[in-house]
């Protein structure tokens, strides 16, 4: 068997994806955090909403103190006397899974939506797109502020937001890539075959348009994440219960100014890391995935 | 070509067909804000002390209007808001269009200030970037703008406070300051404690357009230093000053301020999170403020008021596009909305 002669599409991607030294380090970030994210209950020294493993006489230790018992907190530990480092694990859970559960709900969404717009054209794509030029006319977060104000606190809720001011970019970039694609032959092809136009769209259609859509989703989970957190540190987002990093550094926010900086300082590192992992991977996706830069 | 005639015809059509459809925007946002935020919570758990019978709970429902169904209290409150009325707050007893235009000074200056940093940075580090882009400073200014993209503002207002406020003490974490009377506004900028005060919050909700402005130019600079014009300036042996300063600039002028328009309405949205961080006493921590204390008359009017702006902006911006560009109102006339 000749292997170089052959390349499956998938390595082709892989191997323009390694060109980049500064995207490697982002996917080596990214795979670390969405390890840790899996694994946080495993990974965390402690489980720091189990009220029988936390002790409030250890509350607001600095990073490297060791506690009552002997022992060491890495990276301090919160007003409730929680490892800093569990409690950043633990968050990171929540802070990725909302994220990337509400871009893949607007994913869904907006190739719906998209396709639908670009395939009856007419009344329907004019109403689709008029509804995104309205969404998008206004910031994210005020949209989010809005929806959230109405609809209280809560990981349903806060899922309901991001989805709410993501579909539309989705709709549009799927839109924009399936008009192009409707009219090439191997669409006429299908339609010439007596195909359905479900079958066409999600058979047929989908599968070539969706490179474009990869990359924006992948920058798109980066905003939710930052918006979710935003969201949270204004007491607007997650509950109590479900602490995510933004929540986090809500909490240590009050700290700040006695100068115990690590309870907000370390969550916020966290969430600028995995944002910037993302950010990186999904900058090389854009070239990889980018027709027009393949020789 | 269309003669004069039908073009103004067709503009004017454009602009009533544009006027409606923001009008159309406005009520559906009205309702929507409304029956959302009257949905939630119940005032009367906050405001009716808990001691209270039965007989003053009841009083207190009719005084606030809250007995009467959700259409006829929007009725009354799509009446009121015709004549910029509101309702009052629930928490201040004061009326709600009244608390916010009293904060929305320390809004607008913030945001100007932002507004003004960004610019001022923004230009100067984008015409560099542009023109070296391959020199280390411009890869640096680069590498500040994607972080600048990166970084969650609520994240670096918490490191301006540790680092200038706390480690260093030099400046105070919250509040406005001194203030001055200008024209029956009170403004920070003119006093040293004011100013002490302002800079952080104004740098803070500044750094994320100041990194747009930079790509802009930047990306401005790069096509331009391409075309004839700027090939021929410097055939003519015009200085590098001249043609960057003259040529180059007043050809990306138009894009970085047609952005620099659209962009003050989110820069007032995002003033929110800026405002909740450095205690800014503005519009932004009165909507937070008042959507934890359920105070429902001012948030509907924060974010009518804000929902306003934003059509007006939209409206205005659109328009003078179709002007300058009749593509886009014959785009729109043949139904290819969207891009």
């Amino acid at each position: 068997m000749t292997t170089a002669a052959v390349q499956t599409p998938f390595q082709r991607i892989a191997t323009d994806f390694a060109r980049s030294r500064l995207a490697i380090v982002g996917l080596l970030m990214l795979a670390l955090v969405i390890a840790i994210a899996l694994f946080a209950p495993v990974l965390s020294p402690q489980n720091p909403y189990d009220l029988a493993q936390i002790d409030v006489m250890d509350s607001k230790l600095g990073p490297g103190e060791k506690s009552m018992a002997g022992k060491t907190y890495w990276l301090g530990t919160d007003d409730q006397g929680r490892d800093m480092l569990s409690g950043i694990f633990y968050g990171l859970r929540i802070s990725l899974g909302v994220g990337v559960l509400s871009t893949l709900l607007a994913l869904s969404l907006g190739i719906v939506f998209g396709l639908s717009a670009a395939w009856f054209g007419g009344k329907v794509d004019t109403l689709i797109m008029r509804v995104c030029d309205i969404q998008l006319s206004f910031p994210a977060i005020l949209i989010a502020l809005i929806l959230l104000a109405v609809l209280g606190q809560g990981v349903d809720k806060i899922i309901i937001a991001l989805v709410t001011v993501q579909w539309a970019y989705y709709a549009r970039t799927v839109r924009g890539a399936a008009l192009v694609e409707r009219g090439k032959e191997y669409v006429e092809a299908a339609r010439g075959l007596g195909l359905s136009s479900t079958r066409i769209l999600f058979r047929h259609l989908l599968p070539n348009v969706l490179p474009p859509l990869i990359v924006v989703a992948t920058v798109q989970v980066a905003h939710a994440i930052a918006l979710e957190a935003t969201l949270s540190f204004l007491g607007l987002g997650l509950p109590i219960t479900e602490p995510s990093l933004g929540l986090l550094i809500s909490n240590g926010f009050q700290y700040l100014m006695s100068g115990k900086y690590w309870i907000s300082f370390y969550p916020g590192l966290a969430l600028l890391l995995t944002i910037v992992a993302i950010n990186l991977v999904a900058d090389q996706l854009r070239d990889v995935l980018n027709p027009r830069l393949q020789k | 070509m269309l003669c004069p005639d039908a073009n103004i015809r067709n503009m004017t059509e454009y602009i009533i067909r544009r006027l409606m459809q923001s009008g159309l925007v406005l009520v559906a946002m009205s309702v929507l804000v409304f029956a959302g935020v009257y949905a939630i919570g119940n005032p009367v758990e906050l405001l009716v002390n808990p001691m209270a019978d039965e007989a003053e709970r009841a009083r207190v429902i009719a005084s606030l209007g809250l007995d009467r169904p959700l259409w006829e209290q929007y009725l009354t409150f799509f009446k009121g808001a015709l004549t910029g009325d509101l309702g009052k707050s629930f928490v201040f007893n004061v009326p709600a269009v009244g608390l916010i235009l009293q904060k929305l000074p320390a809004t607008i200056e913030l945001a100007f200030c932002a507004m003004f940093i960004a610019i001022l940075f923004g230009i100067p580090l984008g015409l560099w970037a542009g023109l070296r882009p391959d020199s280390i400073p411009g890869k640096a200014i680069m590498a500040g703008s994607i972080l600048g993209f990166s970084l969650p503002t609520f994240w670096v207002g918490l490191l301006l406070i540790m680092f200038f406020s706390v480690q260093l003490g030099w400046l105070p974490s919250n509040g406005r300051g001194d203030t001055v009377n200008v024209f029956g506004f009170e403004v920070s900028f003119l006093t040293a404690d004011g100013l002490s005060h302002l800079f952080m919050p104004a740098l803070n909700l500044a750094l994320f357009k100041l990194s747009l402005i930079i790509r802009l130019t930047r990306a401005g600079t790069r096509e331009a230093l391409l075309q004839d014009y700027v090939k021929f300036a410097r055939a003519k042996g015009l200085k590098a000053s001249r043609v960057v300063g003259v040529h180059v600039l007043k050809n990306i002028m138009i894009p970085i301020v047609t952005v620099i328009g659209l962009e003050f309405g989110s820069v007032i949205a995002f003033a929110i999170v800026t405002e909740s961080i450095f205690a800014w006493p503005g519009t932004g921590k009165l909507l937070i403020d008042s959507i934890t204390s359920l105070d429902r008359p001012v948030i509907v009017a924060y974010l009518m008021i804000i929902v306003t702006l934003f059509i007006v902006i939209n409206l205005v911006v659109d328009i003078l596009y179709s002007v300058l560009d009749p593509r886009v109102r014959l785009g729109q006339a043949q139904g290819q909305g969207g891009h």
